[in-house]
Parts: C-alpha cells; structure tokens; sequence
C-alpha cells in the first residue's frame, strides 16, 4: 500500500483484497453442508429467524482453521467491525462475544466492499458478485422479506446495466493491459515499450546466471540455524538471564564492546565465519594480535583503510587513498602488502583517479588470503585455545519471586555520551580535532 | 539508451509476446535445480517446543499512529517516529524518553537510528547530544532529495553514506557529509517501499521491495539490478536479509510472507494461512534466523518458524495495525510499532523451567493463597 493513498485516507486498492478474502470465509460460513447451523434466536420477544450466537461463530472458526480460541475471537471481531455479521443486541457495538449474543449475516448489498466505488473495470465483475450472492442470501433467508426486496432490487439494477456493461469492459479491457494494474499514472506508450524491452534484457541476463542446487542452498539455512541456536535469546534464552526479564543488566554488561574477559558464547561465535570474527572488536584485537606474531599484521591494516575509504566521507577519499598507497602500495612501503601482479598493477591505474571504490580489488585479495590461510591457523592456535578456555560462562540467575525483591532499572549512559568520550579521547591522544557526531550508531 | 534494443517493425505486441516467453523460460531454468522444497529439507529439524512470548513494556507518548522504530547498538534503546510528528528516542528497558525532536514534516516515514524521512521528499540526518536544552530540530541536515515521498532509509556500514527507497521508484545512495547523490538505482516500475543491506562479507548489495510486486538485488558500486524476484501478488511492504546473507523474506499486501534464495535464484517459501486475512507490513528475523515475525493490518504479530513453514505462534494486544517490527541487536527481545501510537517490547519466557522449581519450592513453606498471587504476577 503507497502511503500517497495512506496519506488521503483511503486503502483502496490494499482493501479490496483483504475485503475478498473475508467475503470468501463469509460464504463457506454460510454453505448449506460445512457452514455454520443457524437457528432461531430470540431477541426480547422476537424470534429471529438464521441467527448463531457468538459462541457458535468462534467454535466453528476454530474448526475450519485449526486455530486457537483466541485467534478465533480476533478474527470473528474483524468480520463484525467489517460488517460482515452484526449483533442484534446492542447493535451499535460492533464487538464479538463469545457467549449466547445473536448475530446475523450482513446481506451482501451492504458489504462494505460494495459500497465503494469500484473501478469501471471491477464494476462488472461486482455486480454479478453481489446478484450471486443475493441469491445464495435468498436462498438461505427466504422468509426474510427484507432481504427478497433487497435482491430484487439488484437484479433488477444489473439486468439494466448489463448492456452498457460490456461495451465499457471491452474498451477498459484495452487500456486496462496497458496500464497493468491500478493506482493509474499516465504511462506512455513508449514507456510502455521500454519497460518490455528492459524487461526481456533483465530475463536473458537471468537466464545466464549461476544457479546452486536447492538442496545445497536449503541445507545451508539449515545449518545456520543450528549454529547460531544457542546464540538466539528469543529460542533458547541467555545467560545470565534476559535482562528484560530479570531487569539485571548483567548480560549486558558481560557483552559489552570491550570486556576483560569475554564469554564463552562469543569466542565460539569467532570461529562461526571470518566475518564474525572481525565484526567483533575484541575479535579483531585478538587477531590483530595474533597476526602480529605472524609478521602479517600489514593484511589486516590494510583491510581496515580500505574500509575507511568505501564507507568515509567522499571529501576525504582522495587523501586516504594516497595514504593507503604511501603506506602499503608503494615499493618499499613500511607495510607493504602482497598482492598478485595483476591486481597490483590495475589498482596502481585505478589510483591515479582515485574514486571510493578504487580499492576494492585489492582488499577482497588481501581479505580471501586471511580467510584462507590466517584464520584457520588463529583458530587452531594457542592464543585462541586460551582463550576460550578463559572465557566466561555466566551462571544463570533465577528471577526472583518476590515482587518486592525485583532489582530497580537503572539508566546506561547514553550512547551519545560515550561516544563523546569516546572521541574526545581520541581527539587527545590524536591531537587532531574530534569527528562531529551524526548519530549515535 | 534500452531503446535502441526497439527496432523497426517490433510491436508492442511481439515484445511482450517475448517477454512472456523468457519469463516462463527463466522458471524452467530456475525449477531445473529445484530438486528439494524447503519443508521436506527441514523435516529432520526439531520442532520448536512451545514458544511463549510475551509483551511485557509498553511505551506510551506519542500523540498519534507510530509509523516507524529502530534499536540502537546498545540493544535498549530505540528510537520512534509517529505522524504526530515528533521523533522520540526512549530507553525502553527504564521506559524512560530521553530525546523528542518535533519536526515540520507530519508523515515521518522512516528512521534508522539517526537519519529520518518522510512525506517531505527529504531525508534529515539529525545529530543527537546531550544537552537537552539544545534545539535539535535546528540541527538537523538534509540529506536526500528525491522527487517524491522517501519511504525506507538505512544508513551503510557506517554513518558516512545513506542509502533511501522512494515513491518516485528509484533507490539511492547519499554522501552525508555534502549531501551529494553517489549512486541512484532504476528498475522499479512503482513505488519503492522498503530496503535492506545484505550482512554479506562483501558488503555490496541491497534488497528493495515495491509496488510493483517485485523484490531487486542491487549492487550498490554499479548500480545495476543483479536479481529480480516476481512472485507476490499484491505491494512488497517489507523486505529484510536473513542473517546470513544467503537469502531474505517479504512481507506483502497480499497476506503472505515470502522466503527467497539468493543462489538457487527463487523463492522457496510462502508463510500464509487462511485464517491470515490482511496484509503484512513488515517482518524481522530472529538472530538465529529460525523464526520470522510479521506484523499484520488485523493488529497481530505472527511468529513462523522459517524452516518448517508453520506458524510457531501468534502475538495480540496492539489495538490498531502493526507499522514495524524489529527484533533488538543481540536478539534478546523484539521491539513493534503500531498505529495505535504505542510502542511495545516483547520477550520470550520459553527457557522457565527454573521458574517453575521455584514454584515447586515456594508450594512446601507458603500457604497456596500466597503462591498464586506471586504466579499472577509474572
């Protein structure tokens, strides 16, 4: 739904579907074999004639699609406050009880979807909608003049109008292809026609694309779902506790950016992907560290100011870009990088017109050789092994069970405080002036 | 220029006569790998043991319909826009507001954790301090112009670049700092409703999702439209990546959630039941990617289990349609915005089995008056 018509008040096009989906539960509640038993109810002194009680409706919701009581009620109130069913006492409450209140069925003439102003192309197709179901009406509420008088009226109506009917949808049914599907906007042919041509190149560029068998794509998600189980709170909770629920912000706390020791969860999570590992500060500090050692530290600077230029300010690519090459491109650079001759050679070209993107080739080399060779080694070293086996496994704490022992919650410092420090700090030690905040992401 | 792809004699007609074939070759092409549905795969998973979650904080300020909300890092605070026209920052564990910014526009579309769009064709990047007494709508910068309603916006890997979804059709990618256009995206035939980064280790792509019934893979260097995804019958609402990357769900007009591959080059899932009438407007994942939630126009929030296809459970209690679920960073609770002008933050109680010993120890030493009323209260 275009929230240009949000925004005029109206939903017409969304409606009209949702609209046509509850005429359809409407009708199979009414089936003469699977519908709902409807019997005389009595109002005061009236006896009123195919009438169910809101108990019945909900049990019968709950029959045909399997859902539960509460479900049912849901969905039973939305038919009402459509207008698909209406009380018979207090009518100007349109709210389902589930109790022994009588309901009827809203004769089709006065659903709400047919008192809208339909498109001229729908109009057809509605008016011989409401004579079926005035029918169908007719044929359950016979004794119910109110309702003959009303299907006479209709078929009377579409029986005059059916001529003009059809030459109208024939001349709509043209302009109709063209224009696809409402909200109208006024689409040249030409448009038209580039839209199919763009539409045909997009397909045959589709159909030379690499496709991976299902079986091995699905098998993926399964995995994934395994692996990162213990890690999704809403599935098996975490530890110490939710702090929603135990208003402790302990686990926060343990897992926050920075920590002494970090728990065991998270250096299991390093191991999950390379990606894992370098999103995660410590993570990366860890490896940094661990490179070092290794006499390879240069990779992953190199992966990071190249990071710094595709997501940093566009006024400061051409300033970066040359520091990324004094520092690691140049020949005899002080962290000169190994990156094969090829690569070498077209970002040397690209950087003689540095753009955001200039680097690109380089950093995805130099990101596959970490992944590849570096990061299985960390993971089985020693450095990582202590690790984990330093880590943490927070105890889990019970809730308390007495409201009056329920700890107060208390405020974190807002983000925007910390990164001001954060960056003051950085600005001290830099001695250059501190970025201005946008945001406090 | 495509048109020069028009020759002389190709009609109307036998364009789309030739389209209509290669769109029904491209499913052949796409069912020859389809060898497994999803919900066969997923048979040898467990099934989900009973999920029960719960709305425990509501968050109540805004004076009228919240349109949109989003967590910040620190995984308890968010941030609300409402068509009252105020953009509020809470601390939804304390419930307490910690920032209200008023603006001029009264549709205020989207907001990531700082910038905001809306109705006004622009999208503002406000600054957020701590002196409270600063005017901060004057602080506010402009960023995106587009020449018709900005409805999604997300900022990239960092806060450098924006990256928005229009009504005029198009998606595009802004330099904050000049405001300057890097990058503008073509391909929708409709309004473009909402968009989402790929957490993919290249960090390049993004979904769109419109009106035009289509879900597009774009890559944010070329610009170009790597994928196309045509299988909704009615407005994309809602499009979001799966953690992984590999693949991301939609949540349409038409009632339906839908689960696309990104390798296998189809959808694989339909999320729908028949007792599921109205349009879903917008879903998230849970972090482990098992569990999709969709808020719904009949005010509930539906819980499907991704893998197997069923519903896992069904969440009530917003009392007009649900604008924007997100579930926090770390997955610990899963915050949703409704037209009802509240904000509430839901949880799930499914690991409770050490509540239910301390039930069983209260149940030797506390008369059971007692031990019912402390039961009620959680």
């Amino acid at each position: 739904m275009t929230i240009n018509t949000l925004a005029k008040g109206g939903c017409h096009r969304e409606q009209m579907a949702c609209f046509r989906k509850m005429e359809k539960v409407i009708v199979a509640m009414q089936d003469p074999d699977m519908g709902m038993k409807m019997r005389n109810q009595r109002l005061l002194i009236t006896v009123i004639p195919h009438a169910m009680t809101g108990h019945d409706i909900i049990t019968w919701l709950t029959h045909k699609y399997r859902i539960s009581e509460e479900e049912a009620l849901h969905l039973g109130n939305m038919l009402v406050k459509y207008g698909y069913i209406y009380p018979l006492k207090e009518p100007r409450c349109l709210v389902l009880r589930p109790d022994e209140s009588p309901y009827r069925f809203q004769t089709p003439y006065f659903w709400t979807s047919t008192r809208w102003p339909a498109s001229e192309l729908d109009y057809g197709k509605k008016k011989l909608k409401i004579y079926m179901y005035s029918l169908l009406h007719k044929r359950i509420n016979h004794t119910w003049d109110f309702v003959v008088m009303q299907a006479r009226e209709q078929l009377r109506s579409s029986k005059q109008r059916r001529k003009a009917d059809r030459i109208v949808l024939e001349c709509q049914e043209q302009a109709y292809w063209l224009i696809n599907r409402p909200p109208v906007r006024s689409i040249t042919l030409y448009c038209i026609q580039l839209y199919c041509v763009v539409h045909i190149e997009a397909c045959r560029k589709a159909l030379g694309r690499n496709r991976v068998k299902s079986s091995i794509c699905l098998e993926g998600f399964l995995k994934y779902s395994e692996q990162y189980l213990n890690h999704d709170p809403i599935m098996q909770g975490c530890l110490p506790s939710n702090p929603w629920i135990s208003d402790d912000t302990a686990h926060w706390t343990m897992n926050a950016e920075i920590v002494p020791v970090p728990t065991r969860l998270r250096v299991e999570r390093w191991s999950f992907s390379f990606t894992e590992l370098l999103n995660d500060a410590m993570g990366r500090k860890e490896f940094m560290t661990y490179l070092e050692k290794e006499f390879s530290a240069e990779n992953l600077y190199f992966w990071q100011a190249c990071e710094d230029i595709r997501h940093g300010e566009n006024s400061k690519i051409v300033e970066k870009v040359e520091d990324v090459y004094k520092n690691f491109l140049a020949p005899g650079a002080a962290r000169w990088v190994n990156i094969d001759s090829k690569t070498m050679d077209k970002t040397l070209e690209g950087i003689k017109r540095p753009h955001r993107f200039v680097m690109d080739d380089a950093q995805m080399h130099i990101y596959f050789l970490m992944k590849k060779d570096s990061y299985p080694r960390y993971l089985k070293s020693d450095l990582y092994k202590n690790m984990l086996a330093k880590a943490i496994v927070p105890q889990e704490t019970k809730k308390s069970v007495f409201p009056f022992m329920r700890r107060q919650r208390h405020s974190s410092p807002s983000p925007a405080q910390t990164a001001t420090q954060a960056a003051e700090e950085e600005g001290l030690a830099k001695g250059a002036g501190t970025r201005s905040l946008y945001s406090v992401v | 220029m495509a048109c020069q792809g028009l020759q002389k004699g190709e009609t109307l007609e036998s364009l789309k006569r030739e389209s209509e074939t290669l769109k029904k070759k491209l499913e052949e092409e796409r069912n020859k790998l389809n060898d497994v549905e999803l919900h066969q795969v997923a048979e040898k998973v467990e099934v989900l043991s009973a999920l029960s979650i719960k709305t425990r904080r509501v968050l109540k300020g805004h004076g009228n319909k919240v349109l949109c909300m989003d967590w910040c890092k620190d995984k308890r605070r968010m941030v609300s826009s409402s068509q009252d026209g105020k953009v509020i920052v809470w601390d939804a564990f304390t419930l307490n507001k910690e920032h209200g910014v008023p603006l001029p526009c009264t549709w205020v579309l989207a907001c990531a954790y700082a910038p905001l769009s809306g109705l006004d064709n622009k999208c503002s990047v406000i600054p957020l301090s701590l002196d409270k007494n600063e005017n901060l709508a004057a602080k506010k910068k402009s960023v995106a112009m587009h020449t018709n309603y900005v409805s999604g916006c997300s900022f990239t890997n960092s806060d450098m670049q924006l990256l928005t979804s229009s009504g005029d059709g198009t998606c595009a990618l802004w330099d904050v700092e000049s405001g300057q256009l890097l990058q503008s995206f073509h391909g929708h035939t409709a309004d473009v409703l909402s968009l989402d980064l790929a957490p993919s280790e290249t960090g390049n792509t993004f979904v769109s999702g419109g009106c035009d019934m289509k879900a597009n893979v774009w890559d944010m260097r070329s610009g170009q439209n790597i994928q196309s995804f045509e299988s909704h019958e009615s407005d994309i609402n809602c499009v979001k990546y799966y953690p992984s990357g590999d693949a991301f769900a939609s949540a349409s007009d038409d009632a339906t959630c839908r689960f696309y591959d990104l390798r296998a080059d189809r959808e694989v899932a339909v999320y729908q039941k028949d007792s599921i009438i109205f349009g879903a407007s917008t879903c998230d994942f849970s972090l482990s990617g098992r569990l999709l939630f969709a808020g719904y126009n009949d005010y509930t929030i539906n819980v499907w289990d991704v893998l197997k296809g069923t519903r896992a459970t069904i969440l009530f209690g917003h009392e007009n349609r649900v604008s924007r679920v997100r579930v926090s960073p770390d997955g610990t609770a899963l915050g949703s915005a409704s037209w009802d002008s509240t904000l509430r933050v839901s949880w799930s109680f499914s690991t409770g089995s050490n509540y239910i010993f301390r039930f069983i120890k209260l149940l030797f030493w506390v008369n059971s008056r007692l031990v019912l009323e402390f039961t009620v209260a959680f």
